[in-house]
């Protein structure tokens, strides 16, 4: 009965979240980005990559529907290839920060109290560098490298995953269950991933969501000053880029890679914060 | 609250010097040897012998690491390897480029957001309170390296109304307010959307209260209530996520900076970067950490003399 009942509330719950008109415009708005992610191939009209130096910097036409670049490139085909790098940055960005902040936060709220704290100073100081000028630096240096933007950007935003994770540790760690698996002598490891972490985990997501819209502009941001991506990979940041330079002979490079960028930040920005307000009611403190 | 001070200028006195440490490590990892990719490919042999010794090149590591602190602690930041200047110099020159740009940003964004915010709640659930949200998130969405672009294209190269590049005849203040406006609006542009959120639940948190509700029990006019009680307890928070949001504010400025072409910090860093002239990124780096910091620390402080419950935690 009593299970019945929270089915019920939680199934409402998710209702209220495609009830919500804005969180129903992100969510359709991130069917279409994935949708075009997924069929790139079938929807882009030519190769990303194909130079045609004949037609390079020609404007919107029935050809080329966002016009071309320097190179001559299709603009309409690189974005629909950008969608896949963005989708991709970001998911993997967000895994690996998640991956990080479950082991450091559960362990800042399982382990003793200096332990804890430590960590907290530790994830503090991450919080507090300038992220955007460290990446672009060590970025400057090492070269572009597709792993090393995820790896760096994952560590700039676990963090904020790691303080939330450490703070519903704390809440469970007490629980009897916890105390039972101590009891049957379960080791601290099994108590910290089997029994801790599904119960920790649920937040962290909601959370997670609401950082896509931010890594997405880190990658766009960092491709935009040819630290992120490397070419030739058809990155939104890139497109962007190369429309600086012709911005005054060729705007529509950077106004057709404007529209998709907002597009997908806006969408995931509107269906984290449906999912926020709706699921999750703590969280709604830090809104904004 | 004594515990609470000192943990923060703990945190960012070790964060201040992690900092540092990191930058030395990445330095000493630079593919080929330090003093080589310092001076630059034009280096001679005997150069780089005088240099190696003059930088403590030859000494173990950790006395390595303890002289670039030292020598930061003195305002040293090295000198520049293609034009010889110092760049505690070139920092210094363009600093204030870089601080006027946020203040100006910060500025813009109040003026609009916190009348944007009040009226929104004021007028809760309103088509035009929905209107606003919209907008706001969309703000805030928008990057502002985004904004600046779209700002060049609209303002500068379609309208030619503004001006595109630089930061204006230095001595000519018109001419310099002239061309931080589109920058500052670029910058300003997400802000104007956050400020306008916070203040929007500020304010519906604060015309809950009971001397809200006196105040208009007493018969006082409208605007005596909301400018005297209401704005009063509303812009707290709103003042506090300035502070905090200021470091992040800094790195928005470094991307506007490169699109302007504005002689600002982002810039010089940018710059130095791309040709390759480590001591300038380094110092540079180390200013924007010292800086970021800094408006942190204010923050948290000030935070904490607001919000009691912060100090606990």
């Amino acid at each position: 009965m009593i299970k019945k009942l929270i089915k019920k509330y939680k199934k409402s719950n998710i209702k209220r979240v495609f009830s919500d008109p804005l969180g129903k415009i992100g969510f359709i708005l991130i069917l279409f980005v994935l949708f075009v992610a997924i069929f790139a191939p079938l929807i882009a009209p030519y190769e990303p990559s194909s130079i045609d130096v004949f037609n390079r910097l020609t404007g919107p036409s029935s050809q080329h529907l966002f016009g071309t670049d320097n190179l001559g490139r299709d603009i309409l085909s690189r974005l629909v290839f950008g969608s896949r790098i963005v989708l991709f940055v970001s998911i993997s960005t967000i895994s690996f920060g998640i991956i990080l902040a479950i082991f450091f936060g559960i362990m800042a709220g399982y382990s003793s109290e200096r332990v804890g704290n430590t960590l907290l100073i530790v994830f503090d100081i991450i919080k507090s560098f300038p992220a955007l000028l460290f990446a672009m630096t060590i970025i400057a240096m090492t070269g572009p490298n597709l792993w090393m933007l995820i790896v760096i950007i994952g560590i700039t935003r676990f963090p904020a995953y790691a303080r939330l994770i450490r703070a519903q540790t704390l809440r469970v760690k007490e629980k009897e269950f916890v105390t039972a698996a101590l009891a049957i002598g379960a080791s601290t490891m099994s108590i910290m991933f089997k029994h801790i972490l599904p119960n920790v985990i649920g937040p962290i997501f909601i959370q997670a969501a609401m950082d896509i819209p931010v890594v997405i502009t880190f990658e766009a941001t960092l491709s935009f000053v040819g630290l992120g991506v490397p070419p030739p990979t058809p990155s939104w940041g890139t497109i962007i880029r190369t429309g600086y330079s012709y911005i005054r002979t060729a705007p529509w490079m950077v106004i057709f890679g404007s529209i998709a960028l907002i597009l997908a930040t806006l969408s995931f920005t509107l269906f984290g914060e449906a999912l926020r307000d709706n699921l999750d009611p703590r969280l709604r403190q830090n809104k904004v | 609250m004594i515990k609470y001070i000192l943990r923060r200028l703990l945190i960012t006195l070790i964060t201040v010097l992690g900092a540092m440490t990191i930058l030395f490590i990445i330095i000493q990892f630079l593919p080929g040897d330090p003093a080589t990719v310092l001076l630059g490919p034009r280096a001679t042999p005997e150069i780089i012998k005088k240099f190696r010794t003059q930088m403590w090149l030859d000494k173990p590591i950790y006395l390595q690491l303890a002289r670039f602190i030292i020598n930061i602690l003195k305002g040293d930041l090295g000198t520049d390897v293609l034009n010889y200047m110092p760049v505690s110099k070139l920092v210094i020159n363009a600093l204030p480029h870089t601080i006027v740009l946020a203040f100006s940003s910060i500025f813009i964004a109040s003026v609009i957001g916190i009348p944007l915010g009040t009226y929104s709640a004021a007028y809760r659930n309103s088509l035009l309170d929905r209107i606003t949200g919209l907008i706001s998130i969309s703000m805030i969405t928008i990057p502002s390296f985004l904004a600046g672009i779209l700002f060049l294209l609209i303002f500068a190269v379609y309208f030619d109304w503004f001006p595109a590049m630089g930061s204006g005849e230095p001595g000519d203040i018109l001419s310099q307010l002239w061309h931080l406006i589109l920058p500052s609006l670029s910058l300003a542009l997400g802000w104007i959307g956050y400020i306008a959120r916070i203040m929007r639940a500020s304010v519906l948190e604060e015309m809950t209260e009971d001397y809200v509700r006196t105040a208009k029990a007493k018969g006082l006019k409208e605007y005596v209530v909301v400018f005297k009680h209401i704005l009063r307890g509303a812009l707290i928070p709103v003042i506090a996520v300035i502070g905090v949001g200021f470091g992040n504010l800094l790195g928005g400025a470094v991307l506007v900076e490169i699109i302007f072409h504005r002689q600002g910090l982002g810039f010089l860093i940018f710059n130095a970067i791309q040709s390759r002239n480590y001591p300038i990124v380094q110092g540079g780096l180390i200013i924007a950490v010292l800086l970021y910091s800094l408006a942190n620390l204010v923050a948290d402080l000030s935070y904490g003399i607001i919000d009691p419950r912060v100090r606990s935690e």
